[in-house]
């Protein structure tokens, strides 16, 4: 298929060839956990030799957003908390493509809130990175749905009465059949989940914890904390819902009372992708759709055809 | 109101099979060389409730429901004596007779099941009957079809008692229920059908004159809706993505699609609102498959958003909008022309859409495959406008309308080839290019598929450069607004040049118009006939294409009259504020002709309206309808 065949092209992917040759001004600011997420994101993609034509990434808006102007592969720049409902659709046009979607935590548990728990439920092949700074950043510090309860900002002044979302357990009741939590500061990390997550087969969910030292200096999360946590390996059956979701809630727990947990969380192996269940029942072609359309030989249906049930 | 028709009611309760009798009923009608013209009332609810259906057949093309009717067949109403204690479902069984009356013709036939109905509840029944001269015939269909088989059945009584009162053959009717059912259902059916035809013809002693009308059409017809149109335009165009939320009157189109995609190796998703639905067409889209959406009022209004992303990163999309009456909820399944106005300028900043308003089946269909041609050529959403009455409404249609060639053509899409040569910059494919000579024509600039290598690029929601970086440089803005505005004056020059674009119904040198669009052209065509045969002078235009407005064609059918009435579905005139915001001129000769109480035109209506116009003596207070003028009075 000649208008593909970027795709499953063998050969030694470097992490530079996922940086724009002229790196368009990055609008983050210095400091910002979102570089963090970049180059982690770069550095895994050699590792699931994947290269960049044949990945979309597709993000919401906001500084999460911006991670397509800075990462070069094709990108779709999308609006605020719907990168999901694209990304996917994509992947099922084209089940070739890495997909690859972004965002930040109003843009993903906010206003995406609704998009992100039928994507787990479905269980889309793709990857979702959640930049989660606990605040609303380019619109300048507003409180976001995982700032933690009392948190005080200007719409919220006398500090937040809302419980913050659980980002973990939303993932994994929806659905999701990787979660994970990993951080900016913790680059090794960050690489080795996202690499993992892109090769999972199915939903895979990063909430990736970066810090906003414009409007967010006080989050716990920001303190370094690699020394902190020793180790990622907690020793429970990583498979086990049960047991993922208690200790998701550990996480999630301690996350505000100043202990950062993180790494995999869950790993579900088995659970058919929503493409393979979609096959399965006759819904979804066994080649990519996007390939019909350059296939000379493909004999396309007419309705004409649909017209006895009508006479 | 000649009787050279049969115009056929058939009412009862929302669940007991009215819809499938009646599409049944059609089809026979149909195979007896009629044409046939289908109407749904129908209430937002799932059982019980008035509703009936209306078939008109003619050995004449039929374009609209008609003026009134002339053959009820009352079923009653089921679910309005539902024997579950305490449950509330009113007490309506007798609806399906009483709510008739006021439209049945002088002379007609009316037949009742006095297994569920007592005509003596109704006040006045035999007075009225006797001054309209109705002939009225009591039949126990209930009864009978208990007796052969399930009560649900005395529909299929119904329908022999139609065929032997109006000196029909069974043969058809069989026919169709020999490839709809089989077993002990289609003898039962079957049983019950003859049993129905022969009481009555034995029983009764036959006394109206009404018959139906032979038909001499050629057999090369079916019947189908608007949104069979739609579907199949979409199918023939390629279309073989479709993502959607369900909504009264849009599910018709979304399901059509749905039963065939498939089957064709297609994609149907449900999504959890319509935001999603309209996201994943664009992102199918983007990665290269033709795609469509829509919804209808409420739910075209969460698609603003994703509208107005699938328009900057120039992603083509087909977007349907099935109107029903609003606002908010208004009433999900009343047609209504409420929505031109959003679907035109919905989605902030200067956006462009185009918008296409088929008038019937046919039409939908090519109007359909247009959309596509010009969405995927021209990287623009394209909307397709159509309302309830389209949606739901079946009519004959010559079957030589879909013996259409497949469009599978992508649109101005990249090779691999041209990569190899095309403009790159930071690694990137320069895919907004503006350069004209460069990107092609009317503001398109090739776009590359995601997987086609040396394409890469980042289709940006924001203001964005050639490569599709965010940009704010004023002159970049300017240039890439221009481009984008550009291609509606491209799309506008292409559609002109098509042969008989904006065609003009009635005498070519007639003194005065009426001007229309959408679903409201077959009954503006017959009520054209009307007034040309009561020796006035008119003429119709029914536009197609609402956005790029044909601007030079109804420029010249506007000069060429001395004045115009705007028949349009809607309570302000917006297809005539339309129509005046895009030529700049003619308020003093437009004047509108409202209706928007739930129910479509009918021919009798745009005839009085016209005359009343004229200051002939014509009452509008029979009817809900408004005359106003463009420039106030």
């Amino acid at each position: 298929m000649s208008a593909f065949n970027a795709i499953g092209e063998e050969r030694e992917i470097d992490r530079d060839e996922f940086t724009p040759e002229i790196e368009p001004q990055a609008t983050w600011c210095p400091g910002c956990g979102d570089f963090g997420v970049l180059k982690a994101l770069k550095q895994a993609m050699p590792e699931v030799g994947r290269n960049p034509e044949e990945t979309l990434l597709v993000t919401g808006i906001g500084c999460s957003g911006k991670l397509s102007s800075y990462f070069r592969s094709y990108g779709f720049h999308s609006i605020h908390g719907r990168s999901l409902p694209v990304a996917r659709a994509a992947k099922m046009a084209n089940p070739d493509l890495e997909v690859i979607a972004a965002g930040g935590d109003g843009d993903g548990y906010g206003i995406g809130g609704n998009h992100f728990m039928h994507t787990a439920r479905e269980n889309h092949d793709m990857t979702y990175i959640v930049f989660d700074n606990e605040i609303f950043g380019l619109t300048k510090g507003q409180t976001s749905p995982t700032s933690p309860k009392g948190h005080k900002s200007k719409t919220q002044p006398h500090g937040s009465a809302k419980q913050p979302i659980r980002p973990l357990s939303l993932a994994l009741t929806s659905g999701a059949s990787y979660v994970a939590r990993t951080a900016a500061v913790n680059p090794n990390q960050a690489k080795e989940i996202l690499a993992e997550a892109m090769e999972h087969d199915g939903f895979a969910h990063v909430d990736f914890l970066t810090q906003c030292p414009t409007w967010n200096k006080d989050a716990k999360q920001y303190v370094p904390y690699i020394d902190v946590q020793d180790s990622d390996d907690y020793d429970f059956d990583i498979t086990d819902r049960g047991e993922a979701s208690e200790m998701m809630q550990e996480a999630e727990n301690a996350l505000y009372e100043g202990t950062v947990l993180t790494g995999r969380f869950y790993h579900d192996e088995d659970r058919p992708s929503y493409q393979q269940e979609k096959q399965a029942t006759g819904d979804m072609p066994e080649e990519p759709l996007a390939e019909r359309y350059f296939d000379d030989d493909y004999e396309w249906e007419r309705s004409y055809d649909l017209l006895e049930r009508h006479k | 109101m000649t009787d050279d028709e049969l115009i056929w009611r058939i009412a009862g309760g929302s669940g007991d099979g009215i819809d499938s009798t009646s599409q049944n009923f059609a089809k026979a009608l149909m195979r007896s060389g009629l044409n046939v013209f289908t109407h749904r009332h129908y209430p937002s609810r799932i059982r019980g409730g008035h509703t009936y259906v209306e078939i008109r057949a003619k050995d004449e093309p039929v374009k609209s429901r008609g003026d009134n009717y002339n053959f009820l067949l009352a079923l009653g109403d089921s679910f309005a004596r539902n024997p579950q204690e305490e449950a509330y479902y009113g007490n309506e069984e007798i609806k399906p007779l009483s709510e008739n009356l006021d439209e049945l013709r002088e002379g007609g036939v009316i037949v009742y099941d006095s297994g569920l109905l007592d005509a003596s509840e109704i006040e006045n029944f035999d007075q009225r009957a006797e001054e309209n001269d109705w002939h009225v015939y009591d039949l126990d269909l209930r009864g009978l079809a208990k007796e052969h088989g399930r009560e649900v059945m005395r529909n299929t009584a119904g329908v022999g008692a139609t065929a032997a009162l109006l000196d029909m053959d069974l043969e058809h009717i069989e026919g169709l229920m020999e490839d709809a059912m089989s077993g002990d259902v289609l003898e039962a059916n079957l049983q019950i059908l003859e049993e129905a035809y022969e009481s009555v013809n034995e029983d009764y002693e036959h006394t109206h004159d009404l018959r139906a009308p032979t038909g001499s059409a050629d057999e090369e017809q079916v019947l189908v809706s608007g949104s069979h149109g739609i579907a199949y335009g979409a199918l023939d165009e390629g279309c073989r993505f479709i993502s959607g939320y369900p909504m009264t009157p849009w599910t018709d189109v979304y399901t059509i699609m749905t039963q065939h995609l498939p089957e064709m190796g297609g994609i149907s998703e449900q999504v959890e609102d319509e935001i999603a639905a309209a996201s994943l067409a664009i992102g199918a889209s983007h990665a290269g498959a033709k795609a469509m959406s829509g919804s209808s009022g409420g739910g075209f209004a969460l698609m603003s958003e994703p509208l107005g992303l699938a328009e900057i990163t120039e992603t083509p999309i087909v977007l349907v909008e099935a109107m029903r009456a609003g606002p908010s909820t208004g009433m999900p399944t009343k047609p209504e022309q409420g929505d031109l106005e959003h679907v035109l300028y919905t989605s902030q900043g200067d956006s462009n859409r185009v918008v296409f308003a088929p008038g019937d089946p046919a039409e939908c269909y090519e109007q359909t495959r247009k959309a596509f041609e010009i969405a995927y050529e021209y990287q623009i959403p394209a909307i397709v406008l159509y309302d309830q009455k389209l949606s739901g409404g079946h009519q004959t249609v010559p079957e030589d309308v879909f013996d259409e060639e497949p469009n599978p053509d992508i649109g101005s899409v990249v090779t691999e080839q041209d990569l190899e040569e095309a403009v790159q910059e930071a690694g990137r494919f320069k895919r907004y290019m503006y350069d004209d000579e460069e990107s092609g024509f009317g503001g398109v600039s090739r776009r590359s598929l995601p997987g086609q290598k040396g394409g890469n690029y980042l289709a940006s929601g924001n203001e964005h450069n050639e490569v599709g970086h965010i940009s704010e440089d004023p002159d970049n803005r300017t240039i890439q607004m221009n481009r984008r505005m550009a291609k509606l004056d491209a799309i506008r020059t292409e559609l002109s040049e098509e042969a008989d674009h904006q065609p003009v119904y009635g005498p070519e040198d007639a003194d005065y118009g009426i001007l229309s669009f959408g679903s409201t052209k077959g009954v503006i065509e017959e009520a054209v006939d009307q007034l040309n045969d009561e020796g006035h002078s008119v003429k119709a235009m029914n536009v197609s294409d609402i956005m790029p407005f044909p601007k030079d064609e109804v420029t010249a059918f506007l000069e060429s009259v001395d004045e115009s009435l705007v028949v349009e579905m809607n309570a302000s005139a917006q297809f005539r504020r339309h129509i005046q915001g895009q030529l700049g001129r003619f308020g003093e000769k437009l004047y509108s002709l409202l209706k928007y109480d739930g129910n479509p035109f009918e021919p009798e209506e745009i005839v009085s309206g016209f005359e009343s116009r004229l200051g002939e003596e014509a009452d509008l207070s029979q009817y809900n309808v408004r005359i106003e003028s463009a420039t106030g009075d």
